[in-house]
């Protein structure tokens, strides 16, 4: 993908050296590959038993099914209330998404952009609590969601989610917040912008790319959130798809092909949003590594 | 104190900033550091969670822990088995795809998307589906060592207690692979061109150029991929529960796994606690450590 020009003898090595450096990376594509392999396997293997009849678990163990049982879909949907789980998990998701990029687009913003007093102090207190490890507060969280009458209810789980969420998305916004040139807020004064103005319509437009961001690692971190979900909901139609899945393998231990029905409809809405935004992904990952 | 005057006068005039922060810090303070701080304090109690009158204990849940507890720190030697594994070799096959995606290569986007598919999913779903793969008579794994004709390598991998928590590792740095990788390819992208250039002019061969260049260049961003192992691997609950719930016996228990049943099914809040403040003691210890380490490397 060389888009510069040279003299036509220039070229023609210029060709040469690229054919070369193609035969000298084979074997790093094959190493590669290996990988690629090694890290899709496992969804190929759930996939492709997700589409065998029950009684072919036992005896056809090759990866290829013979029945092509996509019934088992509608079966795990319905009969495994995997339906009632997969459209409570988008809910949660989705409404914590929403509280979370509200919120946390706020505080950056006023952490960015204006000086006032205790705002190194709170600043601190969101960021400490991305590098101080807490595991076991889960405990008096849910402690305190009793008391609160929070507990089985699904603003219990939606709460500390959003909390959960807050320090990175707030880190990364804030970090964008920053690198945007003083002249915009210049102008917008002089065209009478309040506060609240400039953040809504000046400053979270711009701020797309970092919501991007934000946005996917919110996502797959409360799809994917298992143990507060364990601890806060124990009513079924309640449950996000972790703990249904868990609640379905309890009751059927060996209906391995509705099970990986279940895993799949667990996985394929993930898989989707990693398609299209797994951009910001990287994006996010080099601006985190780059500050350390 | 002028500095002070006039921040005070600023905030005065801007008092409105603080509607900006105070939704997202009563969120916090309410569901983040008041739980955190309750954590230490339950931790001297004895309380099974229900009752409305805990029994103040001092520091005897610590002390039990110390003195008695040989499950909780068998739970504390899984869980660094599954760190140093993830470490090094987790680290090290990632480091090497990333050196090898970085290089002059075709399907540079395409590796990376598929290399962090792992880490895209959740522990419960890989859990499951290794569990199935590793099954003593349904599971692939066994299937095809039989079709390969190594029977006697077949074996309940994870009921049997000399493999399941190797099992257990090899998962979690299956899934972890995905982001060290990443981390390490933002790591690469960011080293000036420049310097290899005037390495190559200078006549550093290849291996010179990575031994001088590259891997100095890495030391903080492999700080950071360290670090977020060590959180990762020593606190790893829904991979455990999926795979083995613990089991067989206690071989494959993990520290969170420990505080969960410590406070949920045997409901003694207070000493379930106490593990929990010991092991968050340990990370920031360890994390502490590694970043002094990395700073007088880089310094070097």
């Amino acid at each position: 993908m060389r888009r510069v020009h040279f003299g036509k003898g220039k070229k023609n090595y210029m060709e040469i050296k690229i054919k070369r450096k193609t035969l000298a990376n084979i074997p790093a594509h094959m190493v590669l590959i290996l990988w690629s392999l090694v890290s899709i396997f496992p969804l190929v293997w759930m996939f492709m038993a997700s589409l065998k009849e029950q009684n072919e678990v036992f005896s056809n163990l090759s990866l290829i099914p013979q029945a092509w049982k996509f019934m088992n879909y509608v079966t795990a949907w319905n009969v495994g209330n995997f339906g009632i789980y997969f459209f409570n998990s988008v809910f949660y998701t989705a409404v914590t998404l929403g509280l979370a990029l509200l919120l946390s687009s706020m505080a950056a913003y006023a952490f960015a952009r204006f000086r006032f007093l205790g705002r190194n102090f709170f600043y601190f207190l969101f960021i400490g609590s991305l590098m101080i490890p807490i595991p076991g507060a889960f405990i008096p969280l849910y402690v305190l969601l009793i008391k609160l009458g929070l507990a089985d209810t699904r603003l219990g789980l939606i709460l500390p989610y959003t909390n959960a969420s807050l320090a990175l998305a707030i880190f990364i916004l804030k970090t964008f917040f920053e690198n945007i040139p003083k002249d915009i807020e210049e102008a917008a004064i002089i065209d009478g912008c309040g506060k609240f103005d400039m953040y809504w319509r000046i400053f979270l437009p711009l701020a797309k790319p970092a919501i991007a961001t934000v946005s996917i690692f919110t996502v797959l971190n409360v799809w994917n959130e298992f143990l507060l979900a364990l601890i806060v909901i124990n009513n079924r139609n309640l449950m996000p798809i972790q703990r249904g899945i868990m609640v379905f393998q309890g009751e059927h231990l060996t209906d391995y092909p509705l099970l990986m029905a279940g895993l799949t409809i667990a996985t394929v809405p993930l898989l989707v949003v990693y398609f299209f935004l797994s951009k910001y992904i990287l994006k996010g990952i080099t601006a985190g590594a780059v500050k350390g | 104190m002028k500095g002070l005057y006039s921040l005070w006068k600023q905030s005065k005039r801007n008092w409105g900033v603080y509607f900006f922060i105070l939704p997202a810090l009563i969120v916090f303070v309410v569901f983040g550091l008041y739980p955190f701080i309750e954590t230490f304090k339950i931790s001297f109690y004895e309380w099974d969670g229900i009752a409305t009158d805990a029994k103040f204990v001092g520091l005897a849940n610590y002390i039990d822990i110390f003195i008695k507890n040989r499950v909780w720190w068998s739970s504390v030697w899984h869980a660094v088995f599954i760190a140093i594994f993830a470490l090094t070799i987790q680290n090290a096959v990632a480091l090497f795809l990333a050196v090898l995606v970085y290089r002059d290569i075709r399907a540079k986007k395409f590796y990376r998307m598929v290399f962090y598919i792992p880490p895209v999913l959740s522990l419960i779903v890989v859990g499951l589906i290794w569990r199935f793969i590793y099954n003593n008579e349904y599971g692939i794994l066994n299937y095809w060592l039989n079709l390969l004709g190594l029977h006697n390598l077949t074996r309940p991998w994870l009921a049997d207690p000399k493999t399941a928590l190797t099992c257990i590792a090899i998962v979690q740095s299956w899934q972890g692979l995905g982001n060290a990788f990443l981390l390490f390819y933002a790591g690469l992208q960011v080293i000036p061109e420049e310097l290899f250039e005037a390495a190559h002019v200078d006549g550093a061969n290849a291996w010179r150029r990575f031994i001088h260049i590259t891997i100095p260049s890495l030391i903080p961003v492999s700080t950071l991929v360290a670090i977020l192992t060590l959180l990762g691997t020593m606190q790893t609950f829904p991979l455990v529960i999926a795979m083995t719930n613990g089991g067989p016996g206690f071989h494959t228990e993990v520290p969170v796994t420990r505080i969960y049943k410590m406070a949920f099914e045997s409901y003694h809040f207070g000493y379930a606690t106490a593990e929990a403040v010991i092991l968050g003691i340990m990370l920031l210890i360890l994390s502490l450590v590694q970043l002094r380490v990395s700073k007088q490397l880089d310094y070097r």
